[in-house]
């Protein structure tokens, strides 16, 4: 057993290091670690810097023109993008319907949609949830009915991501209303320009409408030739889908940044004559967050090697969600603690492109406590973490 | 990046599993505990001794293996399954490691054999009665005297006191009693004279003692390491015991965790087994969770364990510590919880590992303790 980073892994490190610093635009990270919404050119922006130097692919086989990176190394990469102050991935195309595409699409729908995706040309989104069913996403309603050479799509999605950028949405819809709920599904792409399709956007807790949408779909044609796989089996690419969203699944990198953050703040803020981050009170939940996160990289890296071992996609990984989870929201909970009253202001202009807040006054912290909000999503989404807890019981621990 | 263990280490994880599935069953082990007056079973320490376990980790100069944290992991792991009583964690890694790390030439040659050998015990008498956690928070004196030191003070709660032939003291040489500088060890035959051992059974069912060392002398030859200059080496040795317990904790929690599984799977309450119930099903994955990150930590103490960076070893040590203690705190607690009434008897091996688990976060420093002394290290860093 070695916790080190072999030479050849360092070395990686060290080239990701450089080519992220040498080519993430200034105007891009310091809105993400300042917390600031991102927009679609900010999004797409750092995608096309990566497809240039050829690891948009980072997830993907070299065969479609990935980069055949081992988990090791795409954790060390996400890292590396993380405390730089990449924006994520946007998993939708990328990560989540390619993965689908490589392993099940026609050589015909691999030809059409997978370079474009990874040249984010097109931007995709998912279209999972409906307002009946989330975490029972087999109770889905949206139906589609075969007419000659096209489906008729009738229903209405949500939770739906981004998708007021999106060029294409695949989608699961029911084809089989009377077979058994997995059983009539089937996985299509439909493309966001047809006539039908209307995206409303969903206002959020923390004043946001930009992030997530309901979509609607009224009598939505689609190619027969847009159905991934065989009719009413979709469940299963569905499912194989899911089992690939796990990559960065516990945002250890991501978390290490925030958790700089919120020493810097507990550092700046004074408690009577000393640095709040002087109060054993304050600093020892810090600490105890630091703790469990070093506990969930090991972790993390003790799951990246058992999958390497090649068991496939384990279910450890809900642990890595679970875990991953609880931990971003208790550092976002105390970096608002840590900024107190301070985060209190709602200045959404603080938030704007350009903007240069003065370090001592509210505006500095203006998206503390909208990510604390936001962070709430994060055990929600995904398959919620009682229901990995489910995963959990009955896969490993046979309940 | 690699979380294999080495071929050497597999095997000797077979043979530790072997041994605690046919020769330490939870019946065996009681008996050990009611029918050996010192707690635990000479005939068991033998076979340790035959098998080579109690070399594993010392010099093979002296007849052992030269293993490191990892190999101590995987022994103290199956401790904790086991719920091993004989005192592997005093003698071997304790005051072992104190010789192998401070001892001259001939200490190590008189002691180290005979400790592979199992032929004789020994015990770290360093904790006082009122003192916490603090390592150079000691009163014992030891003052010279000609060529000789005298000693005077009084230990407590000595890992296995009652059985040692010789006890590793710590006394001070110079200084106060909170001083750092000072300490100085020595190696203290029980049957000297001036030695009062008062031994008495722990929670856990293992064993302990207090001892009184009243104006005991022992020459210049008894002293470990260089006089007044102890602290590193006690430091060093306590890493060692708290990536030892780190590992016996996960070992306990295994085991725990697969009883309280097979409970859930066959205990029936309202005529479905209760393992079908969800709020049940969430705290034992809870568990399972709280189990799988103290391993990650158990393995990231052992693997710097002996890292000669002090801070970044006790950084990891102070943390690994932390969250093992309160995984421990969280799987004890909850098991017995699951378990519902027969979790609360003294019937089942739950009761008993819930027990160890909580001595274990006493041990070295709770679970507050290694946080606040993390917490500090923060401080200190920024």
């Amino acid at each position: 057993m070695d916790l080190n980073f072999t030479a050849e892994e360092q070395a990686f490190r060290e080239e990701v290091r450089q080519f992220v610093r040498a080519n993430l635009p200034a105007r891009i990270s310091e809105k993400v670690l300042h917390g600031k919404p991102l927009g679609k050119e900010d999004l797409e922006g750092w995608q096309r810097i990566l497809h240039k130097k050829g690891w948009a692919g980072f997830t993907w086989p070299r065969e479609f023109g990935g980069t055949g990176w081992s988990a090791v190394q795409r954790h060390i990469f996400e890292e590396e993008c993380s405390a730089a102050g990449a924006p994520p991935i946007v998993a939708f195309g990328l990560l989540m319907v390619a993965p689908v595409i490589m392993a099940f699409g026609s050589p015909a729908q691999q030809e059409r949609f997978l370079p474009r995706i990874l040249a984010s040309e097109d931007w995709w989104c998912q279209g999972y949830s409906e307002p009946g069913s989330g975490s029972d996403l087999a109770s889905l309603q949206t139906r589609a009915e075969r007419q000659g050479d096209h489906y008729v799509v009738n229903g209405v999605k949500t939770w739906n991501t981004l998708g007021q950028y999106a060029d294409w949405i695949f989608c699961l819809v029911r084809t089989k209303p009377d077979a058994r709920p997995q059983a009539g599904i089937s996985f299509l792409l439909i493309d966001m320009k047809s006539p039908g399709i209307t995206v409303r956007p969903i206002r959020m807790l923390d004043g946001r409408d930009d992030e997530v949408n309901e979509v609607w779909l009224e009598n939505v044609q689609v190619p027969v030739e847009n159905l991934i796989g065989e009719e009413n089996k979709g469940w299963t690419y569905a499912k194989y889908l899911l089992s690939h969203e796990r990559t960065n699944i516990a945002e250890v990198g991501r978390s290490k940044r925030q958790l700089l953050r919120l020493k810097q703040i507990a550092a700046e803020q004074r408690a009577g004559a000393q640095p709040l981050l002087a109060d054993p009170r304050f600093r020892d939940k810090i600490a105890q967050i630091e703790i469990d996160l070093m506990a969930l990289e090991i972790t993390c890296l003790r799951v990246l090697a058992a999958e390497a071992q090649k068991k496939g996609a384990a279910p450890e990984a809900s642990l890595l969600k679970i875990r991953g989870t609880e931990i971003r929201q208790a550092i976002s909970e105390l970096t608002l603690l840590a900024a107190g009253h301070h985060a209190s202001p709602y200045l959404p202009e603080a938030l704007e492109d350009g903007y240069s807040p003065d370090p001592l006054l509210p505006e500095a912290h203006a998206s503390l406590a909208g990510t604390y909000f936001n962070d709430r999503k994060v055990s929600i989404y995904g398959g919620s973490n009682e229901i990995q807890r489910n995963i959990i019981a009955q896969m490993i621990l046979g309940l | 990046m690699d979380f294999q263990f080495t071929e050497e280490q597999t095997q000797l994880k077979d043979l530790l599993d072997r041994f605690v599935a046919k020769e330490y069953s939870f019946d065996a082990r009681r008996k050990i505990l009611e029918g050996e007056p010192q707690g635990f079973s000479r005939a068991v320490w033998r076979k340790f001794a035959e098998l080579g376990l109690l070399g594993i980790t010392l010099p093979e100069e002296h007849g052992g293996f030269g293993g490191g944290g990892l190999d101590a992991l995987i022994v103290m792991e199956a401790i904790g399954r086991g719920l091993v009583l004989e005192p592997y964690l005093s003698t071997v890694l304790l005051c072992g490691g104190l010789l192998r790390d401070a001892g001259n030439d001939a200490q190590k040659g008189e002691f180290l054999p005979a400790i592979i050998a199992g032929e004789r015990l020994l015990a770290f008498a360093h904790y006082e009665p009122r003192f916490r956690y603090d390592l150079h928070h000691i009163a014992t004196t030891a003052k010279r005297q000609a060529a000789d030191y005298v000693l005077s003070g009084r230990k407590t709660v000595v890992l296995h006191g009652g059985s040692a032939d010789v006890f590793i003291v710590s006394a001070r040489t110079s200084g106060e009693v909170l001083d750092r500088e000072g300490l100085s060890l020595f190696l203290v035959s029980a049957s000297a004279p001036g030695v009062q051992v008062r031994d008495y059974r722990t929670q856990d069912g293992q064993r302990a003692a207090d001892v009184v060392f009243e104006n005991v002398t022992v020459g210049e030859a008894a002293r470990l390491g260089a006089e007044g200059q102890a602290l590193a080496a006690i430091e060093r040795a306590v890493d060692v015991a708290i990536a030892a317990l780190c590992a016996e904790a996960v070992g306990a929690m295994g085991a725990l965790n697969a009883d309280t599984a097979e409970y859930l799977k066959t205990r029936k309450q309202f005529g479905v087994p209760i393992g079908k119930f969800q709020v049940l099903q969430h705290r034992m994955v809870d568990m399972f969770i709280h189990t799988e990150q103290a391993r990650s930590m158990a393995y990231l103490a052992a693997v710097k364990v002996h890292s000669e960076d002090t801070s970044e070893r006790r950084r990891a040590l102070s943390a690994a510590k932390t969250l093992v203690g309160q995984a421990a705190r969280f799987v004890g607690q909850q098991a017995v919880q699951l378990h519902g009434g027969m979790g609360v008897t003294d019937e089942l091996a739950v009761s008993h590992h819930f027990k160890r688990l909580t001595m274990i976060n006493l041990a070295f420093g709770d679970a507050e303790h290694h946080l606040a002394r993390f917490s500090d290290q923060l401080l200190a860093k920024e």
